[in-house]
């Protein structure tokens, strides 16, 4: 039954065994599983975009009390092909006045690294494009990489709402990024690992309940790094009808939508991987591993969902507001978090099985106190500043 | 290890062939009919007034320059961060890193105070 419940592992090997059994060189045979694997992980990341437009309009739709997508076929689920079927036979709208090479290097710019973090997302022990040393840090610098291509997309449109939202990309994601990497950090300093297969192996309990602040703050910079409302101020059609991809049409305002989207899915896996214990669910994994890469999906579905739910509920930030808060709070409460964990990595425990359970414990309760100290800071300084008269009132009321 | 990278490297390639594949398969389909006037530029109906190619404020090189800081805090960070858990003499790598933190503290409660973190 080995075969059976371990799939995935063992149709990869019997594969390589065939290969080699047709006289194939050993590099041979690696060269042929890295293509496989290639563009097994790129259609994973084009399915995400089939499978997640349907689920963000039902799910939103459900939120506001209408049925969204009811007229194709199937609840209105395969809605996704007939709008890739109607974005490639769309005309494509270049203007006139736009710099030609920069509009059509945007859309070619934005895909490439939004695919490319996929090759070291771990689904299971072994399944994974590439276990690298320095896996989350390739992720980090790949995904910071769309940045260019948003503001190259923008600067090309010569077009006044795309260059606002170049100038706010250049703002908010680099604000972003910051608390993003530092909360990273944070699970970096406890596992001692860069490796993200090694990160989940060292999760015993998951870091979200271990280290909410770093979750918390992973949560808020990957919804603003995939663009995702209410922080995707870039693209805010309210104020400026959805920014840099004003003058893009059919297939070329479709690779800046395949790009969101598997941007978002990309941060769901990174954070399941990260904050919710990867492909580990209760004992689930090594009873059944064929199961590992359905429990990552679900957990990055998980999050893609928390995503919709804030774009449903949160109104969108002001954009003095969104900068303020990645610099003023997100980023030093990162900092703070990072030299509890500093401490608490080093506190001398002796029993090595209940080890990671007091140590996980222990940071629970230094995160709780350090979400409160924050909220008490944030109310305060809400309260005496002179552009708050309405939480003034508020206070004025409780008292 | 450095045949990790091999992977990666196949990747890159088939990353970058992807948008061209996509783009270049709706050029097939798509029809091309360019008019002036649907290749104005698109204003919500209105003339375009005016340059827009405008230079970036100066605001944004502000935020740029805090960011570059923290982002090569970040860099030199990711090596301690792997290595802490074995170092030995951990109270000394807490205090080192603590006073690399603390002095890029400095800037951004500098920065934060020259009012450069407002929003104007």
């Amino acid at each position: 039954m080995e075969w059976i419940t371990n799939f995935w592992v063992t149709f990869g090997d019997w594969v390589a065994g065939v290969l080699a059994g047709w006289g194939l060189p050993p590099s041979g045979v690696d060269l042929v599983a890295d293509i496989v694997g290639v563009i097994i992980l790129l259609l994973l990341g084009v399915t995400a975009v089939i499978v997640f437009t349907p689920m963000e309009r039902k799910v939103i739709a459900r939120m506001q009390d209408r049925p969204g997508p009811n007229r194709v076929p199937l609840y209105g689920t395969i809605i996704a092909f007939a709008d890739a079927i109607k974005m490639l036979t769309k005309e494509d709208i270049v203007p006139t006045r736009a710099d030609k090479l920069l509009h059509v290097l945007g859309p070619i710019l934005v895909v490439i690294p939004a695919v490319l973090v996929f090759a070291v997302l771990p689904f299971g022990p072994r399944l994974v494009g590439q276990q690298l040393n320095v896996g989350i840090l390739y992720v980090v610098a790949i995904a910071g990489m769309h940045v260019i291509a948003i503001v190259v997309a923008a600067w090309g449109s010569n077009n006044k709402f795309a260059l606002i939202s170049g100038f706010r990309v250049v703002n908010q994601l680099l604000a972003y990024e910051v608390p993003l990497i530092l909360s990273i950090l944070a699970v970096v300093l406890l596992t001692g690992t860069m490796n993200l297969v090694e990160i989940v192996e060292r999760q015993v309990v998951p870091f979200a309940v271990v280290m909410p602040v770093a979750a918390l703050v992973y949560t808020i910079g990957g919804l603003a790094e995939a663009n995702r409302s209410p922080v995707d101020l870039i693209e805010a059609d309210s104020e400026m009808v959805a920014g840099y991809l004003v003058e893009y049409s059919g297939m070329k305002f479709a690779m800046f939508f395949i790009a969101e989207y598997v941007t978002m899915f990309a941060v769901g896996i990174v954070a399941s991987t990260l904050f919710l214990g990867g492909w580990k669910f209760f004992g689930l994994e090594d009873l059944l591993p064929v199961l590992r890469p359905v429990i990552v999906f679900a957990k990055a579905a998980f999050i893609i969902f928390l995503m919709l739910w804030f774009r449903a509920t949160f109104p969108r930030l002001r954009f003095d507001q969104l900068i303020e808060f990645a610099w003023k709070f997100l980023v030093p409460i990162s900092l703070v978090n990072l030299l509890v964990v500093a401490v608490v990595v080093k506190i001398p425990l002796a029993d090595p099985v209940t080890e990671p359970y007091i140590r996980a414990a222990i940071l629970f309760v230094l995160n709780v106190v350090m979400i409160a100290v924050a909220f008490l800071m944030v109310r305060r300084a809400a309260i005496t500043s002179p552009r708050a008269p309405a939480l003034k009132r508020i206070a004025a009321v409780e008292k | 290890m450095l045949s990790d990278y091999n992977f990666i490297g196949i990747f890159v390639v088939v990353a970058i062939a992807f948008p061209f594949i996509a783009l270049g398969f709706a050029w097939l389909l798509r029809p091309k009919k360019p008019n002036p006037v649907k290749t104005d530029t698109y204003e919500c109906g209105l003339q375009t007034i005016g340059e827009t190619w405008v230079r970036f404020r100066a605001q944004y090189w502000i935020y740029a320059l805090v960011f570059v800081v923290f982002d090569i805090e970040a860099v030199f960070l990711f090596p301690w961060a792997v290595a802490y858990i074995n170092i030995d003499a951990w109270v000394l790598a807490l205090i080192e890193v603590a006073l690399f933190i603390g002095i890029l503290t400095l800037g951004l409660v500098y920065a934060w105070r020259k009012g450069a973190l407002r929003w104007q």
